[in-house]
């Protein structure tokens, strides 16, 4: 493209002294038509998009240098000791992570079918005047800031658990031991089910997408031999978008794991492993939230800086290979391998 | 991969043909009704929201500080203010980062490995939990000035704005046909130029609508000002002191035990998501009249 200012330049100081410019010409003169000015703007952007390589390096190395003094200390044993004592100066990082997972796992379990539902329902049943208020409103859904719902679920969702939900599970599903003891809704379960509502709409609106990606001779061919809708969508769409639906549960999870506010908001954060999904938990993001600005001495703070290591590290991981499942099915073509 | 199923035929048994148009009516009935399950919560946390929000509104809430604890009345006008400057920072540091990150992208790097490196990355980037950018911004910027402040709390907003503004740029760039460019580069003037002034400008809706939705993210962030921007109970404009912002605000509230608190805290959260909705359905209408629709 430098080349192309050049030759504009050749011509102008070549064409003949006598005869005036056109005022075209004179406006195209006055504005720097320069390979220099082209080199210098390219070079620009490719910094700014270089920049994005020295967040993550940026993180990368904070997070590492922040937390050397527990890396050398602990090792990996960091991650199964479950004791969190700050005043002798003891930290294990395994009941976070126990009920960061366990929190996830149960909103993916609650969101995914549900997800799964809207997507089909949006792209494949839903009446053309219904779907883009419907998507817009799923959108919503997505922007609505973490904090408010975790304001919504200490003064409505919690409340509502406490009185009708959980007195029913422990009575009918107590003797599993995965619903028992005291009832104070402030726990793993609410905690779940607050995520589930927040990475419901990345699920629904990513599963949309790959679904829409499925060629519709698809569905013409699986409908022309005789197939009821619902026989099209299992064998024409869901079996063609699988690998990407796969992706966005994996997406959804990351952000599950990685979600803060919220999740501080009604877990309980006492840093216990317990079976109950009814006793209260702590998660990675959370104690990070709580503890990071009162942490007292350097250990203390290195060891939430591990913590948010290997939270960085997990979520890279996560959103990578869903990233990967989902460009696999949108692109039309197999992942190169390079 | 439908194939295997069709080509072992099967003669269709009445009672086969019934539980097939069962199925079919269950799996309608079960998708319509996971949606409107799904629209039950968004509906029950608006109208939660604008039932407690509206009415612990009032004037002194704009206008006032907060109050020590135990008197009644105050308000977020320092809140509202700070999350003001804390956003005009990030957007101020993200928004041209972003943008011409982008640029590069669909302009200079298309089909070059790097610029895949590059679209992956921020990708990547956008699921990176908003604490551990805290966390980074904590080590970056407050650790060496030594105490928290706006500029901190904006900086790592501003941070989680580049990848999203970026993708969106990009996408919103390779929608412009090859055509216009070409014709802008025939007629001699630069490539700069072109891109500035011809690429960009065609695709300017949905680059604002990019930009619009970076900042309806951010806007809503608590996890990042926690050990960044800190919080203040007092006025405070200067970006070297810890700064007030809404959510930071809402969430301190929300976890007090105090009633008027809760109440304010709903208030907060009404103002809150009255800015983002606005700021998302401004996007919509902008990018629905779009200027891209005729051009691609």
């Amino acid at each position: 493209m430098a080349g192309q200012a050049d030759v504009t330049q050749q011509t102008e100081s070549g064409s003949s002294p006598g005869s005036a410019p056109s005022p075209v010409r004179a406006f195209l003169l006055n504005c720097g038509s320069s390979s220099l000015a082209d080199r210098t703007f390219s070079t620009l952007m490719l910094l700014c998009a270089l920049s994005i390589f020295a967040i993550v390096i940026l993180i990368l190395y904070e997070l590492i240098s922040g937390s050397t003094l527990t890396i050398q200390k602990f090792g990996i044993s960091f991650f199964f000791g479950s004791a969190w004592d700050p005043v002798n100066g003891n930290f294990g990082a395994l009941p976070f992570i126990y009920g960061t997972v366990v929190s996830s796992i149960v909103s993916l379990i609650i969101a995914v079918p549900l997800a799964v539902g809207v997507a089909i329902f949006l792209t494949e049943m839903c009446p053309e005047f219904l779907r883009g208020f419907l998507a817009f409103f799923t959108e919503l859904l997505a922007a609505i800031p973490s904090v408010v719902y975790g304001l919504w679920a200490i003064f409505v969702l919690v409340p509502l658990l406490r009185q009708y939900v959980n007195p029913f599970l422990i009575q009918t599903l107590g003797w599993s031991g995965i619903f028992t003891g005291p009832n104070y809704g402030f726990d793993v379960l609410s905690a779940g089910m607050i995520l589930s509502i927040m990475i419901l709409p990345i699920i629904s609106s990513l599963t949309r997408e790959v679904i829409s990606a499925v060629p519709h001779s698809q569905r013409e061919a699986v409908l022309a031999l005789g197939a009821t809708r619902w026989e099209m969508i299992r064998m024409g769409v869901l079996r063609n978008a699988r690998i990407g639906i796969v992706g966005s549960v994996i997406l959804g999870l990351g952000r599950a794991l990685g979600e803060t506010m919220a999740v501080t908001m009604v877990i309980g954060n006492r840093p216990e492993i317990s079976r109950s999904l009814l006793a209260p938990g702590y998660s990675m993001a959370s104690v990070i939230a709580n503890e990071f600005s009162e942490a007292s001495d350097s250990l203390y703070l290195s060891a939430l800086i591990e913590i948010g290591l290997a939270l960085f590290i997990v979520t890279i991981i996560v959103n990578a290979l869903a990233r990967v499942l989902v460009w696999a099915v949108t692109r039309g073509a197999p992942v190169r391998g390079t | 991969m439908a194939s295997n199923v069709v080509m072992t035929p099967r003669r269709a048994r009445p009672s086969n043909r019934l539980w097939r148009i069962f199925a079919n009516h269950l799996a309608t009935a079960a998708a319509i009704g996971s949606t409107i399950l799904v629209m039950a919560p968004l509906i029950a946390i608006f109208g939660y929201l604008l039932y407690k929000g509206a009415s612990s509104l009032n004037l002194a809430f704009f206008t006032q500080v907060p109050k020590p604890v135990g008197e009644l009345g105050g308000g977020m006008a320092n809140s509202i203010l700070g999350s003001g400057i804390l956003l005009a920072i990030a957007s101020l540091m993200g928004v041209p980062i972003g943008i011409a990150g982008g640029i590069y992208i669909a302009e200079f790097g298309r089909g070059k490995r790097l610029a895949n490196m590059v679209r992956f990355t921020a990708d990547v980037l956008n699921g990176v939990p908003s604490i551990v950018m805290g966390i980074a911004v904590y080590g970056l910027i407050v650790v060496p000035q030594k105490h928290f402040s706006a500029l901190a709390g904006g900086a790592a907003l501003g941070i989680m704005m580049i990848p999203t503004i970026t993708r969106t740029t990009e996408e919103m760039l390779l929608m412009v046909p090859l055509n216009v460019r070409e014709a802008a580069l025939g007629l001699g003037v630069p490539n700069w130029r072109s891109v500035l002034s011809i690429t960009l400008r065609t695709a300017s809706p949905g680059v604002i609508t990019g930009c619009m939705l970076a900042f309806a993210r951010v806007a809503g962030e608590t996890a990042p000002l926690l050990f960044t921007a800190f919080g203040n109970q007092f006025w405070s404009t200067s970006v070297n002191e810890p700064i007030a912002a809404l959510p930071l605000q809402i969430y301190v509230y929300a976890l007090s035990p105090y009633d008027e608190w809760h109440r304010l805290a709903w208030a907060g959260a009404l103002v809150l998501i009255v800015l983002i909705v606005v700021s998302v359905a401004l996007v919509r209408y902008v990018a629905g009249r779009g200027v891209l629709k005729g051009a691609s």
